[in-house]
């Protein structure tokens, strides 16, 4: 397995009397992709910012390649930047723009010549050396920006929520072309975003905040097969969260109906939260089921149809192939093998996971 | 009712209060007293006296704006920084110290100036020399830089604040040291402000006599002295307003350099 | 370290900006008629400033151009850039830049130009040309800070407006104006004040009959200026002191209040 690259030991930060990152460990292996996942003020960008440099953590240190940066100034790290809202210079033309940090660096004319000519090829942006930033469109400053920052050869790339300013579509082509880059380019992405579907789509590995704590670390997979909490599980994805009893070994009791499931160590009678995605609920023919319920909505999304089926005085998210109108009596299924349970947890402070593997 | 029609009332005032008034010194500039057309005002600048006065004037004044430039910057950086509300700050720059009249204000430089004046029972407390700069060029040069200073500062500001935070980050990030972000980011990036500061500090500057007046003990002659004399005591108008001609190539050039910087900014912003 | 020095540097700045002011006020207490010389702590000039019938109608006359000349100007100003704000570009553009022209032409050559408009109409000099040509220096003012805040609105509020019904002047009044008050307002002080602090213009076309603070003082320069002038100016400078003090409090507590709700 690869080494640890960047590692993030006990770090605290807070701006004024707001505490934003809590005693928080993290490291990121070489060549990972590896997201920070989480709402707005979770500190993902305080993380990104700490290791960018642009920030020093109250406590704890910063370790690159075993060796402390905590306190090296932004111009002397390894790594390099990719801004929200690309931060390009506009005063600048692009190629200008692309050889703003190979000038500081004294490299020879003709190395940073070819080396504009191979980032912009590899941002598909050929041609555009002279033009100046403004005249570009969002999703070509986005390329640009990443541009700038590569021709550094950086260990690693940060980016800051990069895609946030573009369309939907542009988004999805963004990803692939990021997901291309990382593979050309062979380093290390740390990505911090709120959108939990880029998160799933291009990483290698998810780390799920919240109010300045880990929530879950783990591959896409892991994170939306078996979220570690009620967060998480809130968080990526639609889900049923129910709470719920752990009656025994492989049997849980969701409102008062007891489920087969195959989760095992918990305890006997104790309390839980178990998570049901959508997907899972199979809706049967009545009385065929675990329990009953009736359709109360029906949306069509395209791919599937969206419903709720109230059963057991809870509206169940269910989405399925199959139509049911409004009104129609039907019996829920779940697969022991999809329904996921959760502890837990006992205090505030208790939401934060910390993760040693 | 049609919303352009509306400016109409003000197109009409524009055209008779700003636009014909400059037509008049242009008119009067170029006649003589029967009315015949002259250039007689226009070369009457080059007479020692009057080239003298303007050239003064001029020095003096790119003087000052260079101090005020050179103050200026630093202080709008520090302003910048600081989590100074934006109107707090150009009330107490700007805006209050007006409501104390600008001639009185200027006087009160003579009594700090004067050879037993404050500055220099200062400066005798420290053991350090007096400075007698009342009722010369120093002391205007003193005069301008306090009255127009803020004229200074306002533009620059204004241009520092809009930078955004990312784009310096984003040169330290791709390994600029703080002095090249300022060299290669800032300074550039604040130029539009530091051209209007430079317009706004020179043309009153270079045209002032009020501050000759009151702090160059009335024998030093700026351009706008010789001007207001010929108006109010020589009652020469025409010898005036050729005079405030040539002034005015001064300004328009003064103008058209901002405009293009202007331009150049609208062209970015698009 | 380096923030003690930038502290310094601010202060020593703020220090060389009033340090003339802070002279003004000790010298409105000097019991000495003279500048140069301290003879004493008195409140003489503040009492006979108000037996001072040349001076408080020097003041009176300030203070009413300056009003009439803001308020005009406020209107007209509001109203050109409401329509200013409509046009094409082009024309847009040149209206600006005719409006720019008394702010970055020379004073002098401002006055110069008003003093030969009226000279050839054969006006009478005096309170009216003194007031038209506050007018024409304020506008400018009024249209600077009343445009950014047209640019900030919705274009489409006033539109939907009109298409709920609205007449284009209730329009104006009930949906824009609300908006661009704060710029309105800033551009009406900002006018008042560019009219109380102006000499030159006032100088070229006030005539013989007529005197501000501003003319009046300059005439006194050669004889020495009367210390009721130190008194008065140190009085209205307190009082816009005290008057931004409490605003900036009242509006600090109806901040509190509004986080309250």
């Amino acid at each position: 397995m690869a080494h640890k690259l960047i590692d993030l030991v006990h770090i605290s930060k807070s701006f004024g009397s707001n505490l934003v990152l809590d005693d928080m460990n993290l490291y990121i292996r070489e060549n990972e992709f590896l997201t920070l996942l989480g709402p707005s003020g979770c500190g993902k960008t305080t993380t990104l910012r700490i290791i960018g440099g642009f920030e020093t953590p109250d406590k704890g240190n910063v370790i690159f390649d075993k060796e402390d940066i905590t306190r090296l100034s932004p111009n002397k790290r390894q790594v390099n930047t990719v801004f929200q809202k690309y931060a390009l210079f506009t005063h600048m033309t692009i190629e200008e723009n692309i050889a703003f940090g190979l000038k500081i660096k004294n490299k020879s004319k003709t190395y940073i010549h070819d080396k504009i000519k191979y980032a912009l090829k590899l941002v598909n942006l050929e041609g555009f050396e002279k033009r100046m930033p403004d005249s570009l469109s969002g999703g070509q400053q986005q390329r640009i920006a990443i541009a700038r920052a590569i021709v550094n050869e950086p260990k690693v790339l940060l980016l800051d929520e990069p895609l946030g300013a573009l369309d939907l579509k542009l988004r999805q082509d963004m990803q692939y072309e990021l997901i291309r880059l990382k593979n050309e380019l062979g380093i290390t992405f740390v990505y911090v975003t709120h959108d939990q579907e880029e998160a799933l789509t291009m990483s290698d590995t998810i780390v799920v905040m919240n109010q300045g704590y880990i929530q879950q670390i783990g591959s896409p997979e892991d994170i939306y097969n078996e979220p570690e909490n009620a967060f998480v599980a809130d968080f990526i994805g639609d889900s049923n969260i129910f709470p719920a009893t752990m009656v025994q070994d492989k049997l849980v009791k969701i409102l008062d109906t007891p489920f087969p499931c195959v989760d095992k160590g918990f305890g006997e009678n104790k309390p839980v939260d178990a998570v049901i995605r959508p997907e899972d609920v199979e809706l049967v023919e009545p009385c065929t089921g675990i329990l009953d319920g009736v359709v109360t909505h029906l949306i069509f999304k395209g791919v599937h149809y969206e419903m709720e089926v109230l059963a057991n005085g809870f509206e169940w998210l269910v989405h399925s192939t199959k139509m049911y109108p409004v009104g129609t009596k039907v019996g829920i299924f779940v697969d022991p093998f999809n329904i996921q349970i959760m502890n837990k947890p006992e205090s505030e402070d208790e939401e934060a996971v910390v993760i040693d593997e | 009712m049609n919303r352009k029609l509306l400016a109409f009332p003000y197109i009409v005032w524009a055209a008779v209060f700003i636009l014909i008034p400059l037509f008049m010194v242009g008119y009067y500039g170029l006649t003589d007293k029967n009315g015949n057309f002259t250039m007689a005002n226009l070369a009457s600048i080059m007479t020692k006296e009057h080239i003298k006065a303007l050239w003064l004037s001029v020095l003096l004044s790119l003087i000052s704006t260079l101090i005020c430039l050179l103050l200026a910057y630093p202080l709008s950086m520090i302003l910048a920084q600081m989590n100074v509300t934006k109107t707090s700050f150009i009330v107490l720059i700007f805006i209050l110290p007006m409501w104390m009249n600008f001639l009185l204000r200027t006087l009160a430089w003579q009594t700090l100036l004067e050879k037993t004046g404050v500055l220099n029972s200062i400066l005798q407390f420290f053991q350090l020399p007096a400075l007698e700069i009342i009722n010369t060029p120093y002391a205007i040069i003193l005069g301008m830089v306090y009255n127009f200073l803020p004229f200074m500062v306002l533009p620059i500001y204004n241009s520092l604040i809009k930078i955004d935070q990312n784009v310096i980050h984003a040169a330290r990030d791709l390994g600029a040291n703080s002095i090249q972000t300022f060299l290669k980011i800032t300074l550039p990036l604040s130029a539009p402000g530091i051209i209007s500061g430079i317009t706004m500090v020179f043309v009153p500057a270079l045209t002032t006599f009020v501050i000759s007046n009151l702090l160059g003990g009335s024998k030093i002659l700026l351009i706008g002295n010789v001007i207001e004399q010929e108006f109010t005591q020589a009652g020469n108008w025409h010898l005036g307003s050729g005079l405030s001609l040539v002034l005015m190539l001064f300004i328009i050039f003064n103008m058209v350099i901002t405009a293009l910087f202007d331009l150049e900014g609208e062209g970015n912003t698009l | 370290m380096i923030k003690t020095l930038k502290h310094l540097y601010t202060a020593l700045i703020f220090i060389f900006l009033y340090a003339p002011i802070a002279t003004l006020l000790v010298l409105s207490f000097n019991a000495s008629k003279t500048r140069a010389k301290w003879g004493g702590f008195t409140f003489k000039w503040y009492r006979e400033l108000f037996g001072n019938q040349v001076i408080l109608q020097a003041l009176y006359n300030t203070l009413l151009i300056a009003f009439l000349s803001a308020a005009i100007a406020t209107l007209m100003g509001t109203v050109a850039s409401f329509s200013i704000h409509s046009m094409k570009r082009k024309s847009r553009s040149l209206l600006i830049g005719i409006t720019n022209i008394p702010m970055l032409n020379a004073e002098i050559v401002t006055g110069i130009s008003l003093m030969l408009l009226f000279l050839t109409l054969r006006a009478k000099f005096g309170f009216y040309t003194v007031l038209l040509s506050h007018i024409t220096f304020n506008i400018p003012y009024v249209i600077l800070s009343v445009m950014p805040k047209l640019k900030q609105l919705n274009p489409h509020v006033y539109q939907a407006a009109l298409d709920l019904g609205a007449s284009p002047f209730y329009a104006f009044y009930k949906v824009i104006l609300p908006d661009i008050l704060p710029g309105v307002l800033s551009g009406f002080l900002m006018a008042f004040t560019m009219s109380l602090d102006d000499f030159i213009i006032t100088h070229f076309t006030k005539g013989p009959g007529l005197d501000t603070l501003s003319t009046k003082i300059y005439t006194e320069v050669r004889k020495g200026i009367r210390p009721e002038m130190y008194s008065l100016s140190t009085l209205i400078f307190i009082s816009v002191l005290l008057l931004l003090f409490l605003g900036n409090k009242s509006s600090y507590l109806s901040k509190e209040k509004f986080h309250e709700k």
